[in-house]
């Protein structure tokens, strides 16, 4: 019991500090690397397309581990040194935007058309349309699907450990390698993670609550 | 006020309408009738550039867009503004209140201030009959309140036409009088209105002109007296016997 409660600190710091925050940063900038996939996936100019699916066939049909070995262990052969916060910051985003990008595109194409036409009818341009009439409607159907994506990467931030990111997990690692206690510190950051998971969980709800407000369905 | 010459337009293969050539005066209101599949919505839709017509010209008010070239952005968003549109679903946006719905336009695309445009379009609602329902979410309307607030949307744009695609045929029919109403009293206005419809009551009371057509043709139009009781086609007897008109 006392090596639980002596390694929560430094757990909980690689939570705070690494953990949470790369989790954070790399949505945000997923999320919109995600849209502007998203918008070039539905445009009409093919080469925008095109460049959109090779990002999102890449990211998806390559392990995120890999990714990662690239850009931390593999750029420097290149003369590209990057810190292990930047590149897993880089690599998560990257991740996000691609598997995002499929959830945004899909939920602007929910979107029924009769919407782009009234938007049209009274005379908005293109990205009228889409930011106060589309992306509103979409940002509702996409809650669910996102939060799961976000949850997802709190999870794989324990990845980052392999880059040398003294995130959550790579703490539990760093003290059970002096202590043996595998077992302990491995279903202690289990739980941590678990119930910063819960609390999403939650969030995602009252998120999906007050966007529901002017809908019955 | 509406001047269509030579309007054609195709789907792939599929031509819907085959050259079209059709006037409206300042302040008419007609209304255009046909089986489903005659072009009826398609020529609405043309006039403001819902679909893009193949080719053939369109003119309303000073605005002529020819469409037999390459039609430039500016040319189509003028000819756009001349008209609004009430559709068949409403298509009210659901994330807005009624309020919002209606304040959009003008200041989105118009450029009014806020003050402004409320006033603008809490006077509409108030008009159509909805001036306690400023707050509420389309959601929370019944189908026949929510086409009036499309009304109002339609009108807060302050067209020169207003174009009406089978505005009533989505309603209960309980529901169907408040909505032609409201319309009754803009074409009492002395608002140019051109609707798509298939209630043939609204037609004889209130339009100045009935336009029949089919397989993308104007087949007939004359005065709805004439036209319900003395068609000079076939077609359109044989129509007009199809949804008897009483």
């Amino acid at each position: 019991m006392d090596i639980a409660q002596t390694s929560l600190q430094p757990l909980l710091e690689g939570l705070v500090v690494f953990t949470l925050p790369l989790s954070i940063i790399a949505f945000i900038l997923g999320l919109i690397l995600a849209v502007f996939t998203a918008l070039a996936r539905i445009s009409t100019v093919k080469i925008f397309q095109w460049i959109a699916r090779f990002y999102v066939s890449i990211i998806r049909g390559t392990p995120l581990l890999v990714q990662l070995f690239i850009l931390f262990y593999g750029l420097p052969t290149l003369g590209i040194v990057i810190d292990p916060f930047p590149a897993a910051v880089i690599g998560f985003s990257l991740n996000v935007g691609a598997y995002a990008s499929e959830i945004i595109r899909a939920a602007i194409l929910s979107i029924p058309k009769g919407q782009w036409e009234a938007a049209q009818m009274i005379g908005m341009t293109y990205s009228q349309s889409l930011q106060r009439v589309i992306l509103p409607q979409a940002t509702r159907v996409s809650i669910p699907p996102l939060s799961n994506s976000f949850i997802g990467l709190v999870k794989d931030t324990s990845l980052a450990s392999l880059i040398l990111v003294t995130e959550m997990f790579r703490r539990a690692q760093e003290i059970a390698a002096t202590n043996y206690e595998f077992l302990l510190l491995y279903v202690e950051a289990a739980a941590i993670y678990w119930i910063i998971c819960f609390f999403l969980s939650i969030i995602q709800g009252r998120l999906e609550h007050r966007f529901d407000r002017y809908v019955t369905r | 006020m509406i001047t269509i010459n030579g309007l054609h337009k195709q789907f792939g293969q599929l031509e819907v309408l085959k050259g079209i050539d059709l006037k409206i005066n300042k302040g008419q209101v007609v209304v255009v009738i046909g089986p489903s599949g005659s072009g009826k919505t398609t020529l609405l839709r043309c006039l403001n550039i819902l679909e893009v017509p193949t080719s053939g010209s369109i003119t309303i008010d000073d605005q002529t867009t020819d469409f037999s070239t390459k039609v430039p952005k500016k040319s189509v968003d003028a000819l756009r503004k001349k008209s609004a549109m009430v559709f068949q679903h409403y298509n009210l946006f659901p994330h807005m209140t009624v309020l919002q719905n209606v304040m959009e336009g003008p200041i989105i695309v118009k450029k009014l201030s806020k003050v402004d445009a409320r006033k603008r379009a809490e006077n509409l609602l108030v008009k159509v009959g909805l001036g306690d329902k400023l707050d509420f979410f389309p959601h929370q309307l019944s189908g026949g309140q929510q086409q009036r607030v499309g009304i109002a949307r339609a009108l807060a744009l302050e067209p020169k036409v207003m174009l009406f695609d089978e505005p009533t045929s989505a309603l209960d029919p309980e529901l169907v009088g408040e909505v032609l109403q409201v319309m009754k009293d803009l074409a009492d206005e002395g608002i140019t209105m051109v609707v798509v419809t298939h209630e043939m009551r609204f037609a004889k009371d209130v339009a100045d002109e009935v336009i029949f057509m089919d397989q993308g043709k104007i087949i007939e139009r004359s005065e709805p007296n004439e036209m319900f009781t003395q068609p000079k086609e076939e077609r359109t007897r044989q129509f007009l016997n199809l949804i008897q008109v009483h």
